[in-house]
């Protein structure tokens, strides 16, 4: 298959992508890792006059805990994900994640920010950065703005940047004492996008109740959903057996997904139940909970 | 229609190229210079069976820009062999009979080379982990593990 013309830029500083993303408005994409985009303008289910590769501007791939983040250089990779040290010791849900996101081939390539940008419903960082409680900086011609990720995801494929604005970093909250998280998917076969997954990240204060709870869920609506009703009823819960469960049910409630050939309405509702309870208790254990 | 100039290193051979920015990678390599040994499966990101190395990195190539790749270093199937020799992976596939219908097999070889590469004595898991991008429709992959491992043995 081959993609309609586009034209193709290179440009190898930040203010030169966003000067051509102005220059072409609506008729520009960025390209990032490309491993969504390309295969969307192979099968012309999207197409695009003009891409704007990021791959030559320096400086966008990093993995480091400074002032209170992890921040993440958007263009960073989800191989280098997979492999980071810090990521594998402190944040187990980015590393579950990681690790599901289509194979190690397309991981060589596609990037955490493009996973962002890019808005699919059924990609599995929104999950995670919903339950991480993350943010994302968006750069523009104006400078620099900051996101709440609960704020980002605008509807299917919708984000709040900007035609002229590039997601530059991700920056997650470095989690407290007593922390934990799991990331939870359901796929046919390695490489498959969910049938559905729940991302969970929980806080326990120093008498074992839950003082923060993050969910996310992955291919359960529109949008990527963050259980709210959910995260509230856990708060200060002793992270038992029945709070989990009905945590879980809270958390299926919210859901909207939309039949396809990986299920009904009703089983992808019933597995986001089942693996937000399955997520729930690996975070709740990984945060020393039990 | 936009074509751009690249310079481009294939199996140690640097080419200088016009190109379209539409030409994927795969394409480029099949029908320019004519190395047919990188298969076009599903074209749909999913099979693997366009897996090239790209700066040291086994990629699809079906899901890359020629554009992309400017300036880089690709290693193909046709780059295995040394001087009428056969890479260690592809002794391994002929001795463990690691290929049946053999569509999948360039793919399959170059991830493997690039495993080797980062990793000289890998696990059984390991090496499933590393070709899980890569699909084999004859579902040979003991047999494939079993090649991949008789070439880690080679190499070390």
């Amino acid at each position: 298959m081959i993609p309609a013309p586009f034209d193709y830029h290179a440009p190898t500083t930040l203010s030169e992508a966003i000067a051509l993303l102005q220059q072409h408005g609506d008729q520009a994409k960025v390209l990032s890792g490309g491993q969504s985009l390309l295969p969307l303008l192979k099968l012309r289910m999207g197409a695009a006059g003009h891409l704007v590769d990021i791959g030559r501007i320096p400086g966008l791939e990093y993995i480091k805990e400074e002032g209170g983040f992890l921040t993440i250089g958007g263009r960073t990779r989800e191989s280098e994900l997979e492999r980071s040290e810090i990521v594998r010791s402190k944040y187990p849900i980015l590393h579950d994640t990681a690790l599901v996101i289509a194979d190690p081939l397309v991981r060589n390539r596609a990037t955490v920010g493009g996973n962002l940008a890019h808005a699919d419903p059924a990609n599995d960082h929104p999950a995670t950065m919903l339950a991480l409680g993350a943010e994302v900086t968006v750069t523009g011609p104006k400078g620099q703005r900051t996101i709440p990720i609960d704020k980002f995801f605008t509807g299917i494929f919708s984000t709040a940047l900007a035609p002229d604005e590039i997601l530059t970093e991700i920056r997650i909250p470095i989690p407290p004492l007593r922390s934990g998280g799991a990331y939870v998917k359901l796929e046919r076969k390695v490489g498959d996008f969910a049938t559905a997954a729940a991302a969970v990240q929980v806080t326990l204060d120093a008498g074992g109740a839950i003082e923060r709870a993050g969910i996310g869920l992955t291919a359960a609506g529109p949008t990527p959903i963050k259980a709210t009703d959910a995260e509230r009823f856990l708060l200060k819960k002793k992270p038992d057996a029945a709070a989990i469960a009905e945590a879980a049910r809270l958390a299926a409630a919210a859901t909207s997904p939309s039949a396809d050939r990986r299920g009904s309405v009703q089983y992808k509702r019933e597995m986001a139940r089942v693996l937000t309870a399955r997520a729930l208790a690996k975070a709740i254990e990984r945060a020393g909970g039990r | 229609m936009a074509t751009h100039t690249i310079r481009i290193t294939v199996n140690g051979t640097p080419y200088e190229r016009q190109v379209e920015s539409r030409l994927l990678l795969v394409h480029f390599l099949r029908d320019q210079l004519r190395l047919t040994g990188t298969h076009i499966g599903c074209d749909t990101t999913h099979c693997g069976a366009c897996t090239v190395i790209l700066d040291r990195e086994p990629v699809k190539s079906c899901t890359i820009l020629t554009v992309q790749a400017d300036g880089g270093t690709v290693r193909t199937v046709e780059g295995l062999e040394e001087g009428g020799k056969l890479h260690p992976i592809q002794d391994g596939f002929w001795q463990e009979h690691g290929l049946q219908c053999g569509f999948c097999t360039p793919g399959m070889m170059m991830t493997s080379v690039a495993l080797l590469g980062r990793n000289a004595n890998p696990s059984e898991p390991e090496i499933r982990h590393a070709i899980s991008g890569n699909l084999c429709r004859c579902t040979g992959y003991v047999n494939i593990v079993k090649s991949i491992q008789y070439a880690a043995a080679r190499l070390r």
